[in-house]
């Protein structure tokens, strides 16, 4: 059962112009995004730059303000109200992001950067909080010397892990993260990936995990969805998707990761051609006249593709 | 002096920076060399030093806080002895430089037009007339659509993949015979990263250039590298060409690297993580193997007290011994931890 309901999503910003200052047109980030989320299970996110991904995840966590559609947290409506302080929602749903650097006050040491949740959203005395702080740091493989440094003092995977703790620090049901370990190096990127992992098995967490590093995406997510213009192209378990892709901007988008295979390279470089040749030629098919993605349809359980209903009926 | 077929020799190449007072090495002692229309890929990660090495190359260093010793040779120059004036002459016009924020290396003041034909109006003797040809050339070349009218805008008004493609004929303008790439897809999504990457490799086989590039990505140095020297704590630790890297790697920082790629994983199973982290510059340690402290349980005595390049097989380097005696987690042959 999924504990969380997204439905029709969209976030539009208006363009303002002309004499008065009027609204003359919409950017349309997020267009129609329909999700579910059930415990334990990672769902990840993936897209091209502007494709609305990073929107959609601060939509949720009421980052954006939403124009439309509904967001249902067991079973209660949390769409737009995130002004009650004590709301299980703001406790509940957590976000890590991209840039760990410029999420934390440069001014504040790391103590009072973890502790910032807690005296938020539970009620501890000074020790409990102290000792919660401490298991904190524990969880995510640092000593307790480092309570009274601040941010700077630390390399970009420690920060990256300071945001994790900072996340989890209230037992959140869900996490959102927004590119956690894009701006790492491989080899922290490893250690930070293993440990988002540990503590979902420890305490039962979803990740919406937004990404448009394809590898990484494919280790961590049990549901993919991948987005274009504001719209999902095409959703389904991780081997719907890259075993099974269907929808043109897929395959195109799977034919451009790299791979450490250098035998095979002018092989993948002609398939990758082919690929973007018949984009090229056939992208019409997939997208309407306003270059939009189709609504998606159901092909199998599991996965759904964008699709016009004359391809529909092909099927 | 170069040697017949090399285009670039760097020999005992060692840059240091000031810091409060005394000199730290940031690269030390790098020899290596360029072919003609070849792709030279230097891989490692942030803090290693090579975009160091790649800045001492072209003189793009702070001259009061950085010291630069060894040789550099091209066309029987010594890059290192060169003045400015010196530098300017060959900077542009016969090594092209390709940034890796291309927001950055352009000017949000200047046309897209007259920002390429800077470096033609210094290093050529070309008209007005004969120079916007050229641009427009070269936009078409690098496979910008509409180039007239890209001529005319600034950069804020195109596309990440269109301000790296525009750096890229910046870059290609003289028609180079080197060009360095420091990190130029890091930047760019999948899609346009494949495009660019497919680029470098077609502008190459026209123009025969020989091209250093820098990267983090072992994917993208599979898919364009003829050669790869892996670099760690300022040193060159591997070298090989690239077939022989990926299938046959021997130091234990190149086989844990290649070991932390999700993608060699199958999934659900847990990363490799290289214990602690890469040293900074002031704490680096200077003697024997730098890779030891990150790979503690193999025995002391399996690293060399001065760790020298070996040539294991005809091209492929390998520094110190700890190669013979390090196993990854798993592995026959223990590496307990």
């Amino acid at each position: 059962m999924s504990f969380m309901q997204i439905s029709d999503l969209n976030v539009h910003y208006p363009i303002r112009g002309g004499f008065f200052n009027t609204v003359i047109d919409k950017v349309y980030a997020v267009d129609g995004v329909t999700m579910e989320f059930e415990k334990g299970k990672t769902y990840g996110l993936v897209g091209e730059s502007g494709s609305g991904k990073s929107t959609t995840g601060k939509a949720i966590i009421g980052l954006e303000k939403i124009t439309s559609g509904q967001i249902f947290y067991e079973g209660e409506n949390v769409t737009n109200q995130r002004r009650k302080r004590d709301s299980a929602y703001n406790k509940d749903i957590q976000m890590i992001f991209q840039d760990s650097h410029s999420s934390m006050n440069p001014r504040k040491r790391v103590i009072d950067i973890l502790a910032e949740p807690l005296r938020n959203f539970m009620k501890l005395s000074d020790q409990e909080e102290r000792k919660r702080i401490k298991e904190l740091l524990a969880i995510v493989g640092m000593s307790e010397d480092v309570l009274l440094k601040y941010p700077h003092e630390f390399s970009g995977g420690q920060k990256q892990r300071l945001g994790i703790a900072r996340a989890v620090a209230c037992n959140p049901k869900m996490i959102i993260a927004d590119e956690p370990v894009s701006a790492l190096d491989l080899s922290v990127q490893a250690q930070v990936l293993n440990f988002m992992k540990d503590i979902q098995s420890e305490f039962g967490l979803s990740y919406l995990f937004i990404s448009h590093d394809l590898g990484v995406v494919k280790h961590m997510c049990d549901h993919i969805a991948i987005m274009y213009k504001g719209r999902f192209v095409e959703t389904g378990t991780r081997n719907d998707i890259y075993m099974n892709p269907q929808h043109i901007y897929t395959k195109r988008l799977l034919s451009a990761i790299p791979n450490i295979d250098p035998e095979t390279r002018l092989e993948r470089k002609k398939t990758r051609q082919d690929v973007e040749v018949n984009y090229q030629k056939e992208q019409h098919k997939y997208y309407d006249e306003h270059g939009k993605v189709y609504p998606l349809k159901s092909i199998s359980d599991t996965h759904k593709v964008a699709m016009s209903d004359i391809e529909r009926e092909g099927i | 002096m170069n040697t017949a077929n090399d285009l670039l020799t760097i020999r005992n190449l060692t840059t240091s920076f000031r810091i409060k007072e005394t000199y730290h090495a940031a690269v030390e002692d790098v020899s290596l060399s360029l072919k003609k229309n070849e792709v030279l890929a230097i891989v490692g990660e942030s803090g290693c030093g090579k975009s160091t090495l790649a800045t001492s190359i072209v003189g793009l260093y702070n001259t009061v806080n950085t010291k630069v010793t060894g040789e550099i040779f091209y066309n029987n120059q010594n890059l290192t002895q060169l003045n400015d004036e010196q530098f300017n002459s060959l900077r542009g016009n016969h090594i092209g430089f390709i940034f890796q924020d291309p927001l950055s290396a352009l000017n949000p003041l200047m046309r897209i037009g007259e920002q390429i034909a800077e470096g033609l109006m210094y290093h050529t003797k070309l008209s007005k007339q004969q120079r916007q040809e050229r641009v427009l050339e070269l936009l078409n070349q690098v496979g910008i659509a509409n180039p007239e009218r890209v001529a005319r805008q600034f950069p804020h008004q195109l596309s990440g993949g269109m301000r790296q493609r525009v750096v890229i004929a910046i870059a290609l303008s003289c028609k180079p015979s080197i060009l360095i790439a420091d990190e130029p897809t890091t930047a760019l999504d999948v899609t346009i990263q494949a495009q660019i990457l497919d680029l470098l490799k077609v502008l190459q086989s026209e123009t025969e250039t020989g091209i250093i590039l820098i990267t983090h990505d072992l994917g993208v140095v599979a898919e364009i590298a003829d050669r790869v020297a892996v670099m760690y704590a300022g040193e060159v630790v591997e070298e090989a060409p690239v077939q022989e890297l990926f299938t046959n790697a021997k130091h234990p920082y190149t086989r844990s690297l290649l070991n932390s790629i999700p993608q060699t994983h199958s999934e659900n199973e847990r990363l490799e993580v290289i214990q602690g982290m890469v040293p900074s510059l002031m704490n680096l340690p200077r003697e024997g193997c730098r890779f030891s402290a990150r790979i503690p349980w193999v025995d002391a005595s399996a690293h060399e007290r001065k760790p020298q390049l070996h040539e294991i097989a005809p091209g492929h380097f390998v520094r110190c011994t700890c190669w013979k005696h390090f196993h990854l987690e798993g592995e026959e042959g223990g590496g307990t931890k």
